[in-house]
């Protein structure tokens, strides 16, 4: 019975957190306010939904319920990378290369990661899923390293440019790149959805998805070309987040009974969202912008994470 | 049936099949045994398609398998691989169901749960269908496990040892599971296998192995003997008759 009513419930809560988030305390200027909100929250809606869908198939590809795509490293490519440009171009930065640009770019770049970290794993030999991890642990810390050496090196007033890309945040206001981002993500996930339910099979593992029928190799291939257009939509538009993934991907698994792939995402994307809104919401009207919404959502989530566990052994 | 030709695989440097051929008989249990890395289990890895070898080939019905599309060999060869500790919130039922995936394709018809009905029945395990696989006991988790690729549907079943931390009554019923897939539903079975006493029991036809090449690839009495067992394994053996059936002791001689 709960199950039954848990995406409707989901549904209905979002819908009431985000016209409150719209709504509350707009004072007279509702012209300049009402847009401005909006935008935000369509940018948390977008993001929320590319973490939830990232990091639920990048969980399920890897069988294991505690690690994001930011163990792989494209976070630290995409913030090395803008390192890099600035590096280069200096406070010039965005007049060399839009915005636009940047996001073409950055999806190219992590794509392209994708395919390479694949190429180097399956091409020759067949090997496991562990050692593409290992691989991109290793990639991650070293793109991670060199972006902060040219950080250290670089203008202090520059460096400020870059620090803009290396912290969450929902003010960072820009129409044309949201456009583009949700566009993208529109499009991934209807590419995806189809796919979902193989996910369902690749969650019992490589032999008996092979078993099954399942062109595994060819599966992966897609779903991580997939997993790096999602973060890039969420790391270009508000920056590292998808530390989230873990949160609500976890929540998701304790809530939702189901373990049917179609309905999984829909719920973790729900719920990534409500976290989103309701931290922003918090920022922006109870603390005065004082502390940031990572804060606030891993506070807020680790507690809630904390009680679920405490309850589970209960239960046993 | 299954034939192989040549089949030579290699981990590096180390060879582990040299050039193997054979043939699977139909409508048989047929056990692979010899020593621990004779090379068994990735015999019937490269038989499903689970491992890919260096050279040879592997024919399902005079055809190779790699001509056939994935789903279509997951309609005619199923394999069971040994180790099965998902940590999933599945059902039994759920599980059972997911050997329904090559025909249903994620959508089951009323004849997908017709055969998971069926498949659970025959696997004694239709009052667990409710329960999570991470709460039943290795024989019934076992044997859920061979409900699904029951549920499958394939004239050829691969199991890689399917005894493994198995109590003697679970195997036993396992044992006589496969035993009644085989003269009831007319399935193929093909078993890798460490105690010798179940394949002399139970299957019809045994394919011993040594350093990665096939030493003897016969009918199970000719191949439980005394001499043989001994060539293969390197150890004494001695064989006692009783009501017809032939009992190995390889303890204390």
């Amino acid at each position: 019975m709960r199950q039954k009513y848990l995406i409707p419930s989901m549904v209905f809560l979002l819908l009431v957190v985000a016209t409150l988030f719209v709504f509350y305390n707009t004072g007279k200027n509702l012209d300049f306010v009402l847009p401005r909100r909006l935008i935000r929250l369509a940018t948390m809606l977008v993001v929320g939904i590319s973490v939830a869908y990232s990091s639920i198939i990048f969980q399920t590809i890897t069988n294991n319920r505690i690690l994001t795509p930011a163990i792989m490293g494209y976070e630290s490519i995409f913030i090395l990378f803008q390192t890099i440009l600035v590096f280069f171009y200096g406070d010039r930065t965005f007049q060399a290369i839009t915005q636009e640009e940047n996001f073409f770019y950055a999806v190219v770049l992590m794509m392209g990661f994708s395919v390479f970290m694949y190429v180097l794993i399956f091409g020759k030999a067949k090997r496991n899923i562990y050692q593409l991890l290992l691989v991109g642990v290793v990639l991650g810390a070293l793109f991670q390293t060199l972006g902060q050496f040219i950080q250290i090196v670089i203008d202090p007033n520059e460096f400020s440019i870059v620090q803009n890309f290396m912290f969450v945040s929902f003010t960072k206001m820009n129409t044309q790149l949201l456009l583009i981002a949700s566009i993208t993500l529109l499009v991934s996930l209807v590419y995806v959805h189809r796919y979902l339910k193989y996910l369902d099979v690749i969650s019992l593992g490589r032999d008996i998805a092979v078993n099954l029928g399942l062109d595994y190799e060819k599966l992966i291939r897609k779903f991580m070309l997939v997993i790096a257009v999602l973060v890039s939509v969420s790391t270009a538009l508000v920056g590292p987040i998808t530390f989230l993934g873990i949160l609500v991907a976890n929540l998701t698994y304790e809530l939702c009974v189901t373990k049917k792939h179609r309905l999984v995402v829909v719920c973790c994307s729900l719920l990534s969202c409500l976290f989103l809104v309701v931290g922003q919401f918090l920022v922006e009207h109870v603390f005065n912008f004082s502390t940031n919404v990572t804060i606030v959502i891993n506070f807020v989530g680790g507690l809630y994470f904390m009680y679920l566990i405490f309850n589970s052994r209960k239960r046993i | 049936m299954i034939r192989f030709e040549h089949i030579v695989k290699r981990y590096g440097q180390k060879t582990v099949l040299d050039g193997v051929s054979a043939v699977i008989p139909t409508g048989k249990i047929t056990s692979l045994i010899g020593p621990n890395g004779a090379g068994k289990s990735t015999l019937l890895s490269i038989m499903c398609r689970l491992l890919k070898q260096e050279e040879g080939k592997v024919f399902l019905n005079d055809r190779e398998l790699n001509e056939y599309g994935n789903k279509e060999l997951a309609k005619k060869l199923s394999i069971l691989k040994q180790s099965n500790n998902l940590d999933l919130k599945l059902t039994v039922r759920d599980l059972v169901s997911f050997g329904r995936f090559p025909y249903s394709n994620g959508r089951m018809k009323q004849e997908d749960w017709q055969k998971v009905e069926e498949a659970m029945a025959f696997c004694e395990i239709t009052d667990l269908q409710d329960t999570y696989i991470d709460e039943l006991s290795g024989g019934q988790r076992q044997r859920a496990f061979i409900s699904m690729t029951m549920a499958q549907d394939t004239d050829y079943l691969l199991l890689d040892e399917p005894l493994n931390n198995l109590d003697m009554k679970h195997s036993v019923q396992v044992m006589k599971m496969l035993r009644r897939l085989v003269d009831e539903l007319g399935k193929t079975v093909v078993i890798v296998i460490h105690e010798i006493n179940f394949a002399a029991q139970y299957s019809d036809h045994i394919i011993a192995m040594k350093e990665g090449a096939i030493c003897y690839d016969d009918d199970a009495g000719q191949v439980i003997q005394g001499h043989v067992l001994e060539d293969i394994f390197e150890m004494p053996f001695e064989i006692i008759e009783r009501n017809n059936k032939k009992i190995c002791n390889y303890f204390n001689l």
